[in-house]
Formats: C-alpha cells, sequence, structure tokens
C-alpha cells in the first residue's frame, strides 16, 4: 500500500471524500477513482458503469469496481447526464490501476450544473482530509 | 491497546519485495505480491507458485495411545491410514462443531504429526491433552519450530529437483497424500529427503490449491535459504511467489473448505466434505467412535452447506449484509466464502479451465466467482440462487465441482 506522500494527485481535478475524482474538459466533466482508492482496491478485476443517457444526481451510484479484494460503490461528483462510458475498461480493467486519471477514466457526462464543482476538494483540502 | 502480530522468518523477505501485507491467524502475512492476485493464481494453474505457510502448526502425538487418541479426536478412521500416509479431516468438540481442520501424517505406528491452520497448535494440542484419559501419549505443540513452504503447480517436482539430493528415489512411489522425509535430522526418516544442501525435509504431496505439488516441512532456521534455492531453482519455469490471495481463489475453486469460515462453530456435515467424515457406504452411521459423533447422529436443525459458482467474475461480500436467496424469492441463508477463480469460465454450459484440453483458441477466460453457501434446505446441483449484497444482487447455481481439470492427484511421474 502506498504512503501518502507517494500518491499520484493531480492539481488539475477535484476529490471527493469517497475518492472519485472529476475534471472540467469544456463542455463536458470526465469522472473517474483516484490513485488512492484504485491502491486500497488492490488489482480491480470488473467495472459495472451507467447506461449512455442516464441522468444522475450527485452522490447517486453510478457503477460499482470489483478487485481482487473487494467490491465498490462509485457515487457522482456531480449531477449530470452521461454522454459516453470507458468501455475499454470492459476488456482491461486494470487500466484503473494503472492510469487512473488517464486511460482508466470510468464516465464523461454533461453537468447539470457546472458550479458543483466548486463544491469538491482541490489537492491540498483531499490531502489533508487523508491525513486526518 | 494495541497487539502484536507474529511473523514468519520470511516476514522481511515479503516485505521487502512490496508485498501487500494483512493479518492472518494473527499473523502478518503476505496478500499478494506486486505481480497481483490473478498472475499468482494463474502461475500456479500453469507452471508454479511458491507459499509460505509457516503460519500453519503441527502437533506431534506419539506414544502407545496415539493411534487411539487421534482416533477418538479426528473424524477420519485412521484404520486404514499406512506409515507414510497423510489424511485430511476434523477436530470437532462434542457439540460437531469444528475446533479446527487437520492432515493427520503416520510417521510411524506409534508416532504421528497433526498439521492444523494458523493459532490452532495450542488449542489443538490442549483438546487432545484433555482427551487423553487414561492414554499413554506424548503430545507436543511445535508452533514456531517448524517452518513450511508450499510449492504448488506442475513444475514443482521439476523445480524441486534441482535443490533434493536424489530427487528419483525421493519421487519414486509417491502417490497423492503420502509422504516422505523429517524436519529433524535426528529422526531416522530424515535420511529419505535431504536437500543438497543437507537440509532434513518432512516432503508432503499436497497442498492447498487442488493442483499438483508438495508441502515441505523445515527446520524454522532454513527456512529462508530453502525459500530462495526454490525461487532460484524455478526461475526458468517462472516460479512466482504466491500470497494468501491466490490461496484462498485456487483453493475456493478446488472445492477445498477454509477453518473457521466454510466449517466452524455448527456441526460438522451436509457440506461438500463428506469424504472427512468416517461414513459406512450406506451414508447413514459411522464406522468409528470420535468426539462430536452422537451430535451429528442427532441434530436438531439441520443445515447444509453447498460450492456455487457465478455467471462472470463477479462477487459478493461474506459479511452478515450478503443473503442467499432461492427461486421462490426465500431467504435460506448466507455466503460462507465467495472468490473468483481467475483460471476458469463458462463455456457450452460446462465450466473450463485454462488447463481443459480441446478449448477454443478464441475463449477468453476471465474467471468466475465462486464459494460456499449455508442455507437450511437441500438443494440439487443446478438449482440457481441469488446472492443479495445490499442492492446488488448475482446470480449463480449449486455445483458439485468447480474448476475442472485439476492436477493434484495426477500421478507425479506425469509431472517429471
Amino acid at each position: 500500500m502506498k504512503e501518502i506522500n507517494e500518491l499520484n494527485l493531480p492539481g488539475t481535478i477535484r476529490y471527493t471524500k469517497d475518492h472519485e475524482w472529476a475534471r472540467s474538459e469544456g463542455a463536458m466533466v470526465t469522472i473517474g477513482i483516484d490513485d488512492y482508492a484504485q491502491d486500497q482496491l488492490g488489482e480491480v478485476v470488473f467495472v459495472e458503469l451507467p447506461e449512455v443517457g442516464a441522468e444522475l444526481s450527485k452522490g447517486d451510484q453510478f457503477g460499482t469496481v470489483e478487485s481482487v479484494k473487494a467490491v465498490s460503490e462509485m457515487y457522482m461528483p456531480v449531477s449530470g447526464t452521461v454522454v459516453e462510458i470507458n468501455s475499454s475498461l470492459e476488456s482491461s480493467p486494470e487500466l484503473v490501476n494503472t492510469s487512473p486519471y488517464d486511460t482508466g477514466w470510468m464516465v464523461k457526462i454533461t453537468p447539470a450544473d457546472v458550479s458543483e464543482l466548486d463544491s469538491l476538494m482541490d489537492k491540498t483540502a483531499y490531502l489533508a482530509m487523508l491525513k486526518g | 491497546m494495541s497487539i502484536e502480530r507474529l511473523s514468519t522468518p520470511l516476514n522481511a523477505w515479503h516485505r521487502s519485495q512490496g508485498a501487500n501485507m494483512a493479518d492472518f491467524g494473527g499473523y502478518d502475512m503476505p496478500l499478494w505480491y506486486p505481480a497481483g492476485v490473478k498472475k499468482e493464481h494463474l502461475a500456479v494453474l500453469e507452471s508454479a507458485g511458491l507459499f509460505d505457510t509457516s503460519h500453519m502448526a503441527c502437533v506431534m502425538v506419539s506414544g502407545p495411545g496415539a493411534f487411539a487418541l487421534l482416533q477418538r479426536c479426528h473424524t477420519r478412521d485412521l484404520l486404514s491410514l499406512k506409515t507414510g500416509r497423510c489424511v485430511y479431516g476434523a477436530v470437532l468438540n462434542s457439540k460437531g462443531h469444528v475446533i479446527d481442520d487437520a492432515i493427520v501424517y503416520r510417521l510411524a505406528e506409534t508416532n504421528f504429526m497433526v498439521c492444523v491452520n494458523a493459532g490452532m497448535g495450542a488449542v489443538v494440542a490442549e483438546h487432545l491433552a484433555s482427551n487423553r484419559l487414561q492414554l499413554d501419549v506424548d503430545i507436543q505443540d511445535m508452533t514456531g519450530k517448524i517452518g513450511k513452504i508450499d510449492i504448488q503447480g506442475r513444475q514443482s517436482a521439476r523445480i524441486l529437483a534441482k535443490i533434493l539430493k536424489s530427487p528419483e528415489s525421493v519421487f519414486s512411489a509417491m502417490p497423492y497424500f503420502s509422504f516422505k522425509g523429517h524436519f529433524n535430522s535426528q529422526n531416522p526418516l530424515s535420511t529419505q529427503v535431504r536437500l543438497k544442501d543437507d537440509t532434513p525435509v518432512l516432503l508432503s504431496r499436497s497442498g492447498y490449491t487442488g493442483e499438483f505439488g508438495f508441502e515441505l516441512f523445515l527446520p524454522e532456521p532454513a527456512l529462508v535459504s530453502v525459500w530462495t534455492q526454490l525461487l532460484a531453482a524455478g526461475e526458468p519455469e517462472r516460479i512466482t511467489p504466491c500470497g494468501l490471495g491466490a490461496r484462498d481463489s485456487l483453493r475456493t475453486g478446488a472445492v477445498l473448505p477454509l477453518s473457521h469460515q466454510d466449517i466452524g462453530a455448527w456441526p460438522f456435515i451436509n457440506h461438500p466434505w463428506m469424504f472427512a467424515l468416517p461414513l459406512v457406504s450406506d451414508a447413514k452411521s459411522f464406522t468409528k467412535e470420535f468426539i462430536g459423533r452422537d451430535a451429528l447422529m442427532n441434530l436438531s436443525a439441520i443445515e447444509y452447506t453447498y460450492a456455487f459458482v457465478g455467471k462472470d467474475l463477479r462477487k459478493v461480500g461474506t459479511g452478515e449484509d450478503t443473503q442467499v436467496i432461492d427461486n421462490a424469492g426465500t431467504v435460506i441463508g448466507r455466503v460462507l466464502s465467495c472468490a473468483t477463480d481467475m483460471g476458469i469460465t463458462w463455456h457450452e454450459n460446462k465450466i473450463v479451465s485454462i488447463a481443459t484440453p480441446g478449448l477454443p483458441e478464441n475463449l477468453v477466460i476471465k474467471g468466475l466467482s465462486c464459494g460456499y453457501v449455508k442455507v437450511d434446505k437441500s438443494l440439487e446441483a443446478g438449482a440457481p440462487l441469488i446472492l443479495q449484497e445490499k442492492k446488488r444482487q448475482l446470480p449463480v447455481i449449486i455445483v458439485n465441482d468447480i474448476r475442472p481439470d485439476r492436477t493434484a492427484r495426477k500421478k507425479l511421474s506425469d509431472f517429471i
């Protein structure tokens, strides 16, 4: 397991207390789980994602991520409509471990209210939470 | 108050390799190394894996009353246990509940070794001592004095041969559940199996993966050296150190129980391990008297343990939150174990494994969830069930066997 100072936590994205991340990309927001979450879970073996078109509110469960150790639920960092899911995770769930912010992303949404992003933690606040 | 975890002499090695460590039976043990559970699991099915199992315990039972004491305290009928053979069963209390499962090794007419789980050496030794009555028996808990390594997989014998003195004689006439040698160099049996560096080994053709392989019982100080020798010898075969994660997924697929999880403080009967009871052929009575027998013959509430397999590799947790639901929608029990056997899949309505011959080349094998449920009604193989953990539902079916084409029982000569 990684020490907190070994975690890869980009400063350009926002974090939730449940260890999802959200990144604003033009009119869309990309969502995934962060380095802390993938490290805690261990080898990811299966990812369940919502249907494209699903309308979800902030805090709704949007999928599950299953590792050799556990099954975890993932919750929406912000409200919005799913416009794309990362279908490569079906055959290569390990991308969540090897590249949580890039090829291991989960869903892209059009946010219902882009200002909800501001309610999420930045890197400094997230690190402070992890350190307890 | 913090309770310090026990550790095996390989603890520093595990940590130096970046293993993910966790508590198991009071010991600080590796769950997986950086290669990951899936690679470790597949290594055992395809080549060989190495497991540090020194957290397990051995109890030596010897003397004129040793046989009678073990007949009384173990569920197998040991009348047919020859010297040089071992047998799997359980140690029960008078309620027929499992104290622990145990393999009994017959070293000589009046000399036995009982191999039990982590932390159970003292418990089982105490149970034996308190049931000794007038029998003349010496009972010695060897916890912490014996190192144990399991080498499992089809390349095990070839790798082991490289560090053994006279491998041909060691491997001759060595069927499944037989053993040779002794870990104590003073014991005359120890001349049967020595490593090239003269380390005495009790070498047993057994294991906990369902695959061909061996368990090595060694003097504890030799553990690290033998471990590194086996890793070096097995490099061409790509031997893989394996943690308890792969051990759990392999044993689940092989329909082997985990003590205190799949068998435990409830009657040891009506489960997939009925061979571990001394049943007469009509399966209605027992061939011998043993502790727990009367309770098993006079059960008030009957529960059944069954193996199940899922449709894909998704699994559920095993806590109180997970219910077993039958096709009428009734909650009928709980999940004891649930793991993913990464080497199997469904193909033409049958389970196949990566070791199954003649599979189509394009068949993708991702693994299937599998495990055991304990339910309050009798079910047939093929019965569909739903395992429900909160909102998550997993459809599974009851099966008699899980991973096909296992190698544990095959002839040793097929693997040298």
